[in-house]
């Protein structure tokens, strides 16, 4: 119900009645930008989509500080723990 | 798929696991208050993942499980008079009513047709202007504001032949009956990613100045679960609570403003709303405010809004509240399946029990069963 996906924004169709053309694994559709500012959603920008309705911007800045502390999660903790260890 | 594939990597899931593993000290039970967190938990297996002490506890977000016997009857009755064409989206066609579903109305007759958006059931009632088109809203803040603008945008464009059966529930208000309700113990909640990006993660704040509990917002891929389950067991273990975001690529702490505008313009909440084996709760539902009346299937429709108890056999109510199990249940996988469901937990690929039914382990069901 409530699942949404991402996709690309790949052309502003009518901007006055807020639709836009978005990309989804190579499936194109109009969504619905009408839950954004007019010109604050751009060709290219990511959206998540939810129901024909674009519900966000896929912000990439903090998508890749998601990375960033996923692989560090994963990565760095135990270096660190040693490096506690050998503190001690 | 950029934004899908990077969160699948199962080198990152394992390391994300044992870092889980090495951080729980003690029993820790979890909520992962929606459906869709419930399904890609049984999806990617990932409560195989988790150390023995955590227990995910898989809550009532699916708006398809907790909608009451008595709603769908009243669906099944608009859809089945002359001249209707009742639109919903696909979960809900097999959902049963109190005698019947909304497949079986269409198979006597009844115009029901599947959509994907409330926008596609406005444009079948622009091309159908001699038929009465109605569109079975439902679900949380994640799909409110879709049908707001739907309704705004029918206001806008004088379309006279179109309603909406508004079925729309708040979050907020069932997390706090299940904060406040005796049996269940929980150390934190995973909070919904979709709801969230309307809402923001501001709301869910009493829930750790109030309650204590941690919360983890959380996306949908398998990593971004696991990385919530760290947070959430992270700040148990330090003794903290907070609201946590880790869903920051969609999700704000003020939410979408202009979504949360359509929904007040549109909505207002009813004084109670039932929910499928929680009951009744207060401010939890949303109806059209009186000046879209004429946008209001309710109101334009007699429907017969009988309370319908749930039947017997069926025990959706405990396993929403995550006190039992779906395989506990009786007629789990023998009488109620997701061809033939008796409870709504198994109609929805959301719902708790077609999760472990389409997903579960069947070891481990034995193994924890044992």
């Amino acid at each position: 119900m409530c699942l949404a996906i991402p996709g690309k924004v790949v052309e502003i169709v009518d901007a006055e009645n807020h639709i836009a053309k978005a990309d989804v694994g190579g499936v194109r559709r109009n969504v619905n930008i009408g839950m954004f500012d007019e010109g604050e959603v751009t060709v290219g920008d990511y959206v998540l989509i939810h129901v024909g309705f674009a519900m966000s911007k896929i912000d990439e800045h903090e998508a890749e500080e998601t990375l960033r502390v996923l692989k560090e999660i994963g990565e760095y903790e135990p270096e660190v723990e040693q490096f506690k260890t050998t503190l001690q | 798929m950029r934004f899908i594939d990077e969160y699948r990597r199962g080198d990152v899931a394992q390391k994300l696991a044992e870092q889980i593993a090495r951080l729980t000290a003690r029993p820790l039970k979890i909520m992962e208050v929606c459906g869709g967190h419930t399904h890609a938990i049984f999806k990617y297996g990932i409560e195989d993942l988790l150390p023995e002490q955590i227990t995910m506890i898989h809550g009532p977000g699916c708006p398809v499980c907790v909608i009451p016997l008595g709603r769908v009857d009243d669906s099944i009755s608009i859809a089945l008079r002359p001249g209707v064409i009742f639109t919903t989206f696909g979960d809900m066609m097999r959902v049963p009513g109190s005698r019947t579903n909304l497949l079986d109305a269409k198979a006597v007759g009844a115009d029901v047709r599947m959509v994907y958006s409330p926008l596609d059931a406005l444009k079948i009632a622009k091309n159908n202007p001699g038929r009465e088109v109605v569109f079975l809203a439902l679900g949380f803040e994640t799909t409110a504001p879709s049908t707001a603008m739907t309704v705004l945008q029918a206001a806008r464009d004088g379309v006279k032949n179109f309603s909406v059966f508004c079925n729309h529930i708040t979050i907020v208000p069932a997390l706090k009956a299940m904060l406040d309700s005796p049996d269940l113990q929980l150390d934190g909640f995973i909070g919904p990613g979709h709801v969230s990006t309307v809402i923001g993660t501001r709301p869910y704040e009493f829930v750790a100045r109030e309650y204590g509990k941690p919360v983890a917002v959380s996306g949908f891929e398998p990593l971004d679960v696991l990385q919530s389950v760290y947070m959430v067991v992270r700040q148990a273990t330090e003794g903290r609570a907070e609201v946590e975001n880790q869903y920051g690529r969609c999700v704000s702490r003020d939410g979408n403003r202009k979504a949360l505008e359509a929904i007040f313009e549109v909505f207002e909440p009813r004084e109670y709303f039932e929910w499928r084996g929680l009951g009744s709760i207060a401010h939890s539902g949303m109806r059209l405010k009186s000046k879209y009346a004429a946008f209001d299937a309710e109101l334009k429709f007699e429907v017969p809004g009988l309370r319908v108890a749930d039947p017997k056999a069926c025990q959706c109510g405990e396993i929403l509240k995550g006190v039992k199990k779906p395989w506990e249940c009786k007629v789990f996988g023998t009488a109620c399946t997701p061809e033939t469901p008796i409870g709504s937990c198994m109609v929805s690929s959301e719902g708790a029990c077609a999760a472990y039914y389409n997903y579960g382990r069947l070891s481990k069901i034995v193994e924890r069963s044992a």
